[in-house]
C-alpha cells in the first residue's frame, strides 16, 4: 500500500525542480542577450511557474492540511525543498544557463511523456499539458547548445566548460530512493532507468551534433531529493520568500 | 523592464510572480515593435540601442526613479501604464503607419497592464495596515513623476505643437493629463488611497478636477541624467548588451556554418 | 543599415490566425537563421493565441514599389469598374445569378 506522504513527497520533488528552475530564469529577464531570446526566456519561465503551480496545488490537497501552492512555496524552509541541485545552480553565463536547461530538458521531457501514464489521474493531466511544453523546451535548448558548440572558438569553450561544471549534477536527477521506488511500485512513477536511457540518447546526439564531449560520469552530487541542498538555495529562498516573512498572514 | 524586473524574484504569490513575468515579457516585446517601427524607417536596431546606451536617445524618464517595495509594482502599472496607455492610444491613430500598427498591438497588450496594478495596489489597501501603508507611500512617491510623464505643459513644450501639426500627436500634453488626473483620482476613492495633492478640489463649472503644481525643476533634472536610477539602468543594459555580444556572435558563426555545409 | 557582421539579420513575420486565412503580415524580428526566426516569432508574435501557422521572410528579400510609383502603377484601375460584378445590371427577377 503506497502511503500519501510518499505520493505527497513526490509530488512536491517534481513542483520544487519547475519551482526552482523558473525562478533563476526569470532573473534573466531584462537581461538576456538580444530582446528575442530575454522573451523566449521568460515563456519557458512561465511554463515552468504554470506546471509547479499545478503541481504544488495537488500536492497541498494530497497532504490534506490546507497548504496552499503560495503556503509550499514561501513558508517552507531550505532542508525541506526537495529539488534536484542542478536547477537550483546560479544562472553563470548564457552557456550555463543554457546548459543546465537543456540537461534538465532532455530528463523532464520523457519523464512528463511517462507520466501520462501515471496511475495517478491527477499527475497524468499534469503531464498531459506538460510534453508540449517539454518538447519545446528541449528543442530550443538543444539548437542553442548546438548553435554554442558548433558556433565560435569562444561560445564552443563556453559550452564545454558549462557541461563540464553542470554534469555532477545529474546523478541526482536518476537517483532512485525508497520513496521513489514506492512510486514505480504503485505505477504512478517511472523507473528512472528508462528515463535516464531516453537521457542518454538525447545528450548523445545534440552533443554530437554541438561538436561537444560528453564529461565522464565521475563523481556526482546527491542529496536534493532529501532538502541536502548546496548553499545557492538558501539565497534564492531568501529573495523569493521575503515578502511572505515579512508579512505573516498577509494577502498579495 | 528593468524598474519591474527586479521584483520578479521577490513577487509575493506565485500567482503575481507569473503575472509580472508576462508583463516585463510584453515590455521586451514593446521595444521590439518599436525597435521594428523605427529600423522601417531605416535605423538599424543596433543604431538605436547604440544610441541608447551611450545616452544620447532618450528613454522615458520614469524608468530613472527606483521601485522600492513591492507597492512600487502595483503603483508603476497603475499609473505609469495607465498613463502610457492613454498617450499609446492617442498614438494608434498617428499618421506614420508603422509606427501606428506597432501601436495598435502594444495598446492590446497594455490594457491588462494597467489593470494588474491596479488590482495589486487594492489588494494591499484592503490589506494589513503595513501593507496600506506600503501602497499609499507608492502612490505618493509615483503620482507626481506620472504626471510627468506627459511632457512639458503646452506653453512650454518644444516638440509637442510639431507633433500636433504632423499628427504624430492628436491630443496636447494638457489635456491628455487632465484626463488622467480626473480618471486616476476617483479610482484611488474608490480603493482607499490619497493622491498626494493638497490643492486638488473638484471644480463643478469645468467638470474636472484642479490640481497642484508639477515641480519641472526635478523633471529637467531627470531628463538631464540625473534621476536616481539613471545610472543604474544604462550601466544593466550596457551589462546585459556586452555580455550577449559572444552570444550574438556564436549564432551568426553557426547559421554561416550550416549555410555552407547545405552549400556544398 | 549596419555593417557588424555578427548582428543578426532583419525577418519579417507572416502568422495565419487561423487554418483558411491568409497569413498576414505582423511585424519584424532578429534572428541568426529561419530555424531561429520561427522560434522567435513564435515567442514574440503568439503569445496571446494569434497563431497557428508561422512564415518568416528575410527582410532583404522582399522588393517594394516606390511610393513614387503609386499614381503610375495603381491609379489606372480605377476607371475599370466593368471588372467588379456590381458594374452589371440584371434584369429584374433573375435568380441565382
Amino acid at each position: 500500500m503506497m502511503s500519501n506522504e510518499a505520493l505527497f513527497t513526490y509530488t512536491l520533488r517534481l513542483a520544487d525542480d519547475l519551482l526552482i528552475l523558473s525562478h533563476r530564469l526569470g532573473e534573466w529577464c531584462g537581461h538576456g542577450p538580444v530582446l528575442e531570446e530575454d522573451i523566449a526566456l521568460t515563456n519557458r519561465a512561465l511554463d515552468h511557474i504554470g506546471e509547479a503551480r499545478n503541481l504544488l496545488t495537488y500536492a497541498g490537497e494530497l497532504e490534506g492540511k490546507g497548504r496552499t501552492e503560495d503556503a509550499l512555496a514561501y513558508l517552507r524552509n531550505e532542508r525541506q525543498f526537495v529539488n534536484t541541485k542542478l536547477v537550483e545552480q546560479p544562472n553563470g553565463d548564457y552557456a550555463h544557463t543554457i546548459c543546465r536547461s537543456f540537461l534538465y530538458d532532455a530528463y523532464h521531457l520523457p519523464l512528463a511523456e511517462a507520466m501520462l501514464k501515471s496511475s495517478d489521474a491527477q499527475l497524468a493531466a499534469i503531464a498531459g499539458k506538460a510534453v508540449k511544453e517539454a518538447q519545446y523546451h528541449l528543442r530550443h535548448s538543444s539548437d542553442w547548445l548546438i548553435r554554442f558548440g558548433d558556433g565560435t572558438e569562444e561560445s564552443h569553450q563556453r559550452a564545454q566548460a558549462a557541461l563540464n561544471d553542470l554534469w555532477t549534477f545529474t546523478g541526482d536527477l536518476f537517483a532512485q530512493d525508497e520513496v521513489h521506488q514506492a512510486m514505480v511500485k504503485a505505477g504512478v512513477a517511472p523507473d528512472l532507468s528508462k528515463i535516464k536511457a531516453a537521457f542518454d540518447a538525447t545528450v548523445d546526439k545534440v552533443l554530437s551534433e554541438a561538436t561537444l564531449k560528453r564529461p565522464a560520469d565521475g563523481f556526482m552530487a546527491s542529496g536534493g531529493r532529501q532538502g541536502k541542498h548546496g548553499e545557492q538555495l538558501g539565497f534564492i529562498l531568501a529573495e523569493m520568500q521575503y515578502l511572505q516573512r515579512a508579512y505573516p498572514g498577509a494577502t498579495w | 523592464m528593468l524598474p519591474e524586473g527586479n521584483w520578479i524574484s521577490r513577487a509575493p504569490s506565485l500567482k503575481r510572480k507569473a503575472i509580472l513575468l508576462a508583463k516585463v515579457q510584453d515590455e521586451a516585446g514593446h521595444g521590439l515593435y518599436l525597435y521594428s517601427a523605427a529600423e522601417t524607417l531605416g535605423t538599424s536596431r543596433e543604431q538605436t540601442i547604440d544610441d541608447l546606451l551611450s545616452g544620447k536617445a532618450k528613454y522615458s524618464s520614469i524608468f530613472n526613479y527606483p521601485t522600492l517595495t513591492w507597492a512600487d509594482i502595483g503603483a508603476v502599472g497603475w499609473l505609469v501604464d495607465g498613463a502610457a496607455i492613454m498617450n499609446q492610444v492617442m498614438l494608434c491613430r498617428t499618421s506614420y503607419g508603422p509606427y501606428a500598427r506597432a501601436m495598435v498591438r502594444i495598446c492590446k497588450e497594455e490594457s491588462f497592464h494597467q489593470r494588474q496594478g491596479y488590482e495589486i495596489m487594492a489588494v494591499l489597501a484592503k490589506g494589513t495596515p503595513g501593507q496600506k501603508e506600503m501602497a499609499q507611500d507608492a502612490l505618493n512617491r509615483w503620482w507626481w513623476p506620472s504626471l510627468m510623464m506627459f511632457g512639458p505643459t503646452d506653453a512650454n513644450s518644444p516638440h509637442s505643437a510639431e507633433s500636433m501639426k504632423w499628427k504624430i500627436k492628436r491630443q496636447s500634453n494638457d489635456e491628455l493629463r487632465q484626463t488622467f488626473i480626473d480618471r486616476t483620482v476617483q479610482q484611488a476613492e474608490v480603493i482607499g488611497l490619497t493622491i498626494p495633492d493638497p490643492d486638488l478640489k473638484w471644480n463643478e463649472a469645468t467638470q474636472h478636477y484642479e490640481w497642484g503644481t508639477i515641480d519641472w525643476a526635478e523633471f529637467n533634472n531627470v531628463v538631464a541624467g540625473n534621476g536616481p536610477c539613471n545610472k543604474e539602468r544604462l550601466v544593466a543594459r550596457n551589462k546585459a548588451h556586452n555580455d550577449g555580444a559572444w552570444v550574438r556572435e556564436a549564432a551568426m558563426a553557426h547559421a554561416a556554418k550550416k549555410a555552407e555545409r547545405k552549400a556544398a | 543599415m549596419s555593417d557588424n557582421p555578427n548582428n543578426w539579420p532583419l525577418w519579417e513575420v507572416f502568422i495565419q490566425s487561423k487554418r483558411g486565412l491568409d497569413h498576414k503580415h505582423v511585424g519584424s524580428l532578429h534572428a541568426a537563421d529561419a530555424q531561429m526566426a520561427i522560434e522567435n516569432a513564435r515567442d514574440v508574435y503568439t503569445r496571446r493565441q494569434e497563431g497557428q501557422s508561422i512564415w518568416v521572410v528575410p527582410a532583404e528579400a522582399i522588393s517594394a514599389s516606390q511610393p513614387d510609383d503609386a499614381a503610375m502603377l495603381f491609379d489606372p484601375a480605377d476607371d475599370k469598374t466593368y471588372r467588379h460584378p456590381t458594374f452589371y445590371t440584371m434584369p429584374e427577377g433573375a435568380k441565382y445569378i
